[in-house]
């Protein structure tokens, strides 16, 4: 496994690994993470599928670096978390994060909410604008760039919040949960652009989710039970 | 911009909140202000009168007030035969109270006096003073609380004055002042001398000398330039250090509102903090938008406070017992200094709650709230 982190695995390269990672909170009294081996290539979709509390959404965060592994390796495109003093620079340009909340600002509108990660990486305004407006088209928000997050509707908000996450451009898109508020129809079509637009961008996607339907149209599904790997299949 | 938004839609999300924080600046300047420019308008009418028609100040060295000094006859008579020195005109200060007013200062001064000389008289004869020792010349403002004019008496202290005259003077102290000779001031108040001898010399070059010489000849007598004692005169020191310390209480009173609003603004607002974190957000830029938020505050109860304040200001130039006393020019450099300082409360305000959002996890923060 250690040799896997960074290397290329035939014609496919391995953009996000975890080795005998290890995770708990209340000074160890709730022991998460059980030295979890995870691997997902480059373009590829990954569903990480499993009860409640059983550490998809923990292992999501430690390999986005929004959180820190007690022990093991977390590896994104060949760097290690921990070791780089910055994990800000990969969440800016490498890894974007969707919620099952969608977690917009309500007072800001739709342009501005989808901006805030090109001022926290600092891109051209020009750049970002047109990054926007086709984003926005190809998820059917043009007309709602300049409405406020509160006049929009869930399933919009959730659309919101997947360009939000692809407006820099990420290589991996992170996904807790994306579809877990929406009501079914809703659901299946935010999933088919999530999935529509991964393809097209040529984003590696690790998402967790209860939905059996949907993990199942991934191209590789991850089962954990209490902290572990209890199976994982190509589809 | 989205930063700027982020700012200015925190500060109006919470309106009354921010409002209550500007207040709390902005009257804590105007406090400042109007402190500071009336204890230096203050300095400055008291410099004013020394400084009449004059370069240098000689007065008894050590005294912690120059109503305490005393110099001798004997050291005026001497230096004023001093080639080098064109005229030096005694002054004694003494301060009495009538009835209806505690303090009225007054000037034992001689006919040669440049307050006597030089002064606009409304009524009188500038050529009767001194010629009988109960003759006292009034301030304009002076006559007018005394309710006296020329020909009068006028109980001051415990004697009574005949009143020869009234001056117009744009100086505070004078205008609200008694004139009286200087040998009339000498008995009245119980001394042989006078509290200080201004100086004027012949030549500008020769104030070194004239200072050295002094300091040889009367080792118990010290001579400033007017300046000069204008800055290490121990009383200014203690007013000007009284006024800008009551004036930096009311802005740490002022910086207090803003740590309040900044720790309160964070708090509500965690959720939100943790998802510009999770978009990339460092912590300097988290730090900016806090700071931000706590400058844009500061900024604007400074030049709320500087409106405030020039008007309290202007109001108090108008009441007719304060005419005179309160010099409304307002120094570029006190604008500065209190712009400088409302920001510095902001921003001081600020650092707790920045350093307090800068270690939101936001992991916890988008688990829980």
């Amino acid at each position: 496994m250690s040799n896997l982190s960074s290397t290329t695995n035939g014609s496919a390269r391995v953009v996000l690994s975890a080795e005998q990672v290890w995770k708990s909170y209340d000074a160890g009294a709730i022991t998460v993470l059980k030295g979890v081996n995870f691997e997902a290539v480059e373009g590829r979709t990954v569903a990480l599928c499993g009860p409640s509390g059983c550490g998809k959404s923990t292992l999501l965060h430690l390999l986005g670096g929004l959180d820190e592994a007690d022990q093991g390796r977390v590896t994104v495109n060949g760097r290690e978390l921990g070791r780089d003093p910055s994990p800000l620079r990969m969440l800016r340009h490498e890894v974007g994060f969707v919620f099952q909340l969608h977690n917009l600002i309500p007072d800001l509108t739709l342009e501005e909410n989808c901006l805030i990660p090109t001022v926290a990486a600092a891109l051209d305004r020009k750049m970002a604008r047109a990054r926007l407006r086709e984003l926005a088209e190809r998820t059917g928000l043009g007309h709602r760039l300049n409405h406020r997050i509160q006049k929009l509707s869930g399933g919009e908000r959730q659309r919101t919040a997947l360009c939000r996450a692809l407006m820099n451009k990420p290589r991996i898109l992170l996904a807790d949960e994306p579809t877990g508020s929406l009501d079914e129809q809703t659901s299946a079509s935010v999933f088919q652009l999530l999935l529509d637009l991964v393809a097209t961008e040529g984003v590696t996607l690790v998402m967790a989710t209860h939905d059996r339907g949907l993990a199942s149209r991934c191209d590789r599904l991850v089962e954990m039970r209490d902290g572990r790997i209890h199976e994982s299949s190509s589809l | 911009m989205i930063l700027l938004k982020l700012i200015l839609t925190n500060l109006s999300r919470h309106r009354v909140r921010s409002f209550i924080s500007i207040a709390g600046i902005a009257f804590s300047v105007a406090a400042m202000l109007t402190i500071v420019t009336i204890l230096q308008g203050a300095v400055g009418m008291f410099s004013g009168i020394l400084s009449s028609d004059s370069q240098i100040i000689v007065f008894e060295r050590n005294v912690s007030d120059l109503f305490f000094s005393d110099v001798a006859p004997s050291a005026l008579k001497e230096i004023a035969s001093w080639p080098m020195v064109q005229h030096a005109d005694p002054v004694l200060f003494g301060i009495v109270s009538s009835a209806d007013h505690p303090i009225i200062t007054c000037f034992g001064v001689t006919e040669a006096d440049a307050r006597i000389r030089k002064a606009t008289w409304i009524k009188g004869d500038r050529a009767e003073f001194g010629k009988h020792d109960d003759d006292v010349v009034l301030g304009e403002r002076a006559a007018d609380f005394l309710a006296t004019t020329v020909g009068s008496r006028v109980q001051i202290g415990h004697g009574s004055f005949h009143v020869i005259g009234i001056l117009q003077t744009t100086n505070g102290f004078e205008d609200g002042g008694v004139f009286m000779p200087l040998s009339s001031a000498q008995s009245f108040f119980h001394k042989n001398g006078s509290s200080v001898i201004t100086i004027k010399l012949r030549s500008k070059d020769e104030i070194a000398a004239f200072k050295s010489a002094v300091k040889a000849r009367f080792p118990n007598l010290i001579a400033l330039e007017d300046q000069e004692f204008t800055r290490s005169y121990s009383q200014f020191k203690i007013l000007k250090a009284t006024a800008w310390a009551v004036g930096g209480c009311g802005l740490l009173l002022g910086g207090l509102g803003v740590a309040n609003t900044m720790i309160m603004s964070v708090f509500t607002r965690i959720r939100e903090i943790a998802i510009l974190r999770v978009n990339g957000f460092s912590n300097a830029q988290i730090a900016g938008m806090i700071f931000g938020e706590s400058a844009l505050v500061a900024v604007a109860g400074a030049f709320a406070g500087l409106v405030i304040g020039t008007c309290f200001l202007l109001v108090l130039q108008r009441i007719p017992a304060l005419h005179g006393y309160v010099d409304v020019t307002i120094e570029p450099l006190v604008v500065m200094i209190v712009i400088v300082l409302a920001l510095l409360t902001g921003v001081a305000g600020a650092l707790y709650p920045a350093v307090y959002a800068m270690r939101i996890r936001a992991v916890e923060a988008l688990r829980f709230e």
